[in-house]
């Protein structure tokens, strides 16, 4: 017994090896040593470490370069997690209905699947170029915060590329529904509408969480949108939590990018964590 | 397979429906309109779902200055139709598609490995800390390579591998995602089965190659293809690691194509939907399997 349970320690370890080194190097190594090189300045050519211990933490994390990427970010939530729930919750509704060749349909609502976000960027650029986009707007030059400026530009590329996702997993949420149910209520004589709230929304609702979830996470590592519509501009009012990150790489500049990057991950953290307690329960009480 | 039952039982229904359509009865005619109806009603959503789609192509397909000349019409201005031949060629996409195509390949394979490998050992061996080392797989999943971005970065700088398909790849041979659905397929396997191949004196190799892999190969091929699609479409890790243009994957190249000057723009234009070709192929050819990847962990069953 005990010689067996060593062999298969052995065998299981030796499956675990490849993905425990990919995690050890590029995920577990790197959370830490996040950490760590927040509580350091580096000198110009990033040779030379001192430590300042985590009075940089709280310089940078109250600093305006953090809190503005913050606002930015949580605008950026704000344009596309609401309106790419809605937008895919509509668009499942008015194709989940037996049509004959409603899959062709089906089929269109999912193609924005199809675009990277860098795909979907340049198109956008298409539609919404400030010099010769379709729309004739000047959005993208416009440094505020509310809606026709630059950020909410982004969030436009963003939701439209989000429906294809939010369209299947809603779609799949409502196919779900038993259809016993709504029968059921229907020979109840309960309106279209009433169905909606009373059988469909009910049932909907984990889907719904989860999407919710996934949005915001996309809408917290958003990057490729971002570097390609405005690269941060005008005047920085493009640039979220992962741009700043992304401008600090510089090796003087690591110990300020470090300290951002642990404040972004505390953030998804709390987000993620929603996100896999929803997964949870769905495992353990799903059938 | 229950999935199957279902959607078999839910096409019976629908025939079943068509029949009473056809014999005649009041509200016949009510129907056919309200059928009308939604044709309409979805017809004009598919039309602003797939505008900006459309309005590439008539931006890639017109000549530039001709399009903006004509006061940016609807429709194609002055075609060119050579211009996907020229993107290819000016943007150097034969390249970038390599890489990219490479990088993919990579990433993809490795992930199913590792993933089904991983997976095995939660799934059927025994070994210490087991629950602990599952936990702290899983919470990777909480860890988005923003956050670990910097460091990474020095890692790969440090081992000399910007501008290589090892920096391109190394952080994403592994998959918390790949793990949780394989084991979750596994954990699936009747105990029959099991036990059938324990009688056949099937080792443990032996039953992930002969049993387990061919009976999950419906989850495995889901995760193949999401890993494909997330893989292909990276952008952020591909751009913090690539400083030669002849390292970019295609997406990367998009932004230095679309960021052209305006006589050139269809060219860019042209570039992004050649970018999306081989993932719309995939979604037309394994819409399930796709959709069934895409949706794990959103909807029950």
């Amino acid at each position: 017994m005990r010689r067996g349970r060593a062999k298969e320690s052995f065998l299981a370890l030796g499956f675990l090896a490849p993905s425990l080194i990919v995690f050890g190097l590029f995920a577990f190594y790197p959370i830490i040593r996040i950490f760590y090189w927040g509580l350091y300045q580096q000198n110009r050519l990033g040779t030379e470490m001192r430590w300042i211990g985590l009075s940089q933490y709280k310089d940078v994390l109250t600093g305006d370069d953090f809190l503005q990427g913050l606002y930015t970010t949580l605008w950026y939530v704000a344009y596309t997690v609401p309106a790419g729930l809605v937008l895919g919750v509509l668009l499942a509704l008015a194709a989940h209905r037996r049509l004959k060749g409603i899959k062709v349909f089906h089929t269109i609502f999912s193609s924005t699947v199809a675009t990277s976000v860098a795909v979907a960027s340049v198109i956008w650029l298409v539609l919404i170029n400030p010099t010769q986009g379709y729309f004739e707007v000047t959005w993208l030059q416009n440094p505020t915060h509310g809606i026709g400026g630059a950020i909410f530009g982004v969030s436009l590329s963003s939701i439209w590329q989000n429906l294809g996702l939010t369209f299947i997993i809603v779609l799949a949420g409502l196919q779900a529904v038993p259809d016993e149910l709504m029968e059921a209520a229907t020979i109840d004589g309960m309106s279209a509408t009433r169905r909606f709230f009373t059988v469909t929304l009910p049932l909907l609702t984990p889907t719904l969480l989860f999407l919710v979830v996934v949005l915001t996470v996309f809408a917290f590592q958003g990057f490729a949108q971002i570097d390609i519509l405005t690269s941060g501009g005008p005047a920085g009012s493009t640039e979220t939590l992962v741009y700043k990150i992304f401008q600090h790489q510089a090796p003087s500049d690591l110990g300020v990018g470090s300290v951002m990057a642990v404040g972004l991950f505390l953030i998804t953290f709390v987000v993620a964590f929603g996100q896999f307690t929803i997964l949870e329960r769905r495992v353990h009480y799903g059938r | 397979m229950a999935a199957e039952v279902e959607a078999l039982a839910v096409d019976t229904v629908v025939l079943g429906g068509d029949t009473v359509i056809g014999t005649e009865r009041p509200g016949h005619r009510a129907r056919i309109w309200k059928n009308v109806a939604w044709y309409v009603f979805l017809g004009l959503l598919s039309l602003v779902v797939l505008f900006p789609i459309w309005m590439t192509l008539v931006r890639a397909l017109s000549t530039p200055i001709a399009y903006i000349n004509a006061g940016q019409p609807i429709r194609p201005v002055d075609i060119e139709w050579d211009v996907f031949q020229r993107a290819w060629t000016e943007g150097d996409l034969a390249r970038h598609f390599a890489i990219s195509g490479v990088v993919t390949a990579i990433i993809t394979g490795a992930q199913v490995i590792t993933s089904v490998l991983a997976a095995y050992a939660f799934a059927f061996l025994w070994f210490p800390f087991k629950r602990a080392v599952f936990a702290l797989f899983m919470a990777t999943l909480m860890l988005p390579i923003e956050v670990t971005l910097l460091v990474n970065a020095v890692t790969i700088r440090n081992l000399g591998w910007l501008d290589s398909l090892q920096g391109l790849t190394a952080p994403f041979l592994a998959s918390a995602f790949g793990v949780f659905l394989v084991r979750q397929g596994f954990l699936g396997i009747p105990q029959d089965l099991r036990d059938a191949a324990e009688l056949d004196g099937l080792g443990h190799l032996g039953f992930l190659r002969k049993v387990a892999i061919p009976v999950t190969k419906p989850i495995v091929a889901s995760f193949t293809l999401v890993a494909f699609l997330a893989a292909w479409n990276q952008y952020t890790w591909p751009r913090v690691v690539t400083t030669q243009q002849d390292w970019e994957t295609v997406q990367i190249a998009l932004k230095g194509l679309a960021a052209r000057n305006i006589d050139q723009l269809n060219i860019g234009f042209a570039a992004a939907i050649i970018a999306a070709v081989p993932i719309l192929i995939l979604l037309l050819a394994f819409q399930k399997h796709l959709v069934r990847g895409l949706t794990a962990g959103a909807v029950k069953g």
